[in-house]
């Protein structure tokens, strides 16, 4: 067996590689933590990102990555000299980093969005708060998922 | 295309009260990111956008991406300042588009 450098473990991991490079081109290609930033940088330019204000709620355990309840309250008076201009929210994971938009203004009367999300796998999820002022805010979440989306085959 | 669409409107609200809206439509929100069983991509099916008009007047928009759920479901307030009527415009691929409206007596 030594002579022919051929031994158990070598053939198993050559079978597991050959296994992992069929299996790649079939699931959803994840996004990287740097899409995530640069969808981040494409609203927020160049300022500064300040942690508070904003609000996440999210489970931190998820059973079902398909529906996730979510929300976003912001702490701000809306006024209009005082308001919430926009609500990013961006995933880690998912193959594609942006999740919602929401466009608000003073007539809103309270900043507060809730929405049901997909989440591919155990991820970050940041929201992000665009203020009149043009100051940003944003809130992270952890949030752990045991049965992804998006990965299944649908039963047609 | 037709789509069933849920809205939850108060009917009455008193002027300046901070009313909460619920919206929710029927649709696939297919993300474009998956196999069928013959292993080709679904092509993406999605509503991109909900835009919320308060007699006339744009209040509320917001942008929808493959990571929001199958049937659309989202939930905002916006402030009663006259009687009238909510327009609620869904748009996405494939020419989607759906309106409903919903009416409110401010007392």
């Amino acid at each position: 067996m030594n002579d022919l450098n051929l031994t158990r473990r070598g053939v198993l991991l050559a079978a597991s590689g050959i296994a992992a490079g069929a299996a790649l081109p079939a699931p959803a290609r994840a996004n990287t933590p740097g899409q995530m930033e640069a969808a981040i940088r494409s609203v927020a330019g160049q300022a500064k990102i300040q942690k508070g204000k904003v609000t996440l709620d999210l489970p931190p355990l998820v059973e079902n990555g398909n529906t996730v309840s979510m929300s976003v309250t912001v702490d701000s008076p809306m006024t209009r000299e005082n308001h919430v201009r926009a609500i990013h929210v961006f995933n880690e994971k998912n193959p594609q980093p942006n999740v919602i938009t929401v466009r608000l203004g003073p007539r809103a009367g309270k900043a507060h969005v809730a929405t049901r999300i997909r989440l591919a796998d155990t991820q970050k999820v940041i929201a992000i708060a665009e203020m009149s002022d043009g100051s940003f805010w944003s809130d992270t979440q952890e949030v752990i998922v045991t049965l992804a989306a998006c990965l299944e085959d649908p039963t047609i | 295309m037709s789509a069933r669409a849920l809205i939850n409107v108060p009917k009455t609200a008193k002027r300046g009260e901070v009313i909460e809206i619920r919206t929710l439509i029927s649709h696939i929100m297919e993300t474009g990111f998956r196999h069928g069983t013959n292993g080709q991509s679904i092509p993406r099916d999605i509503i991109t956008s909900l835009t919320v008009r308060y007699n006339g007047e744009e209040i509320f928009s917001t942008l929808l991406y493959p990571a929001i759920a199958a049937n659309p479901f989202v939930t905002f307030s916006t402030v009663a300042t006259e009687s009238g009527t909510l327009t609620f415009t869904w748009e996405g691929d494939n020419g989607f588009s759906v309106t409903e409206e919903a009416k409110i007596v401010v007392a």
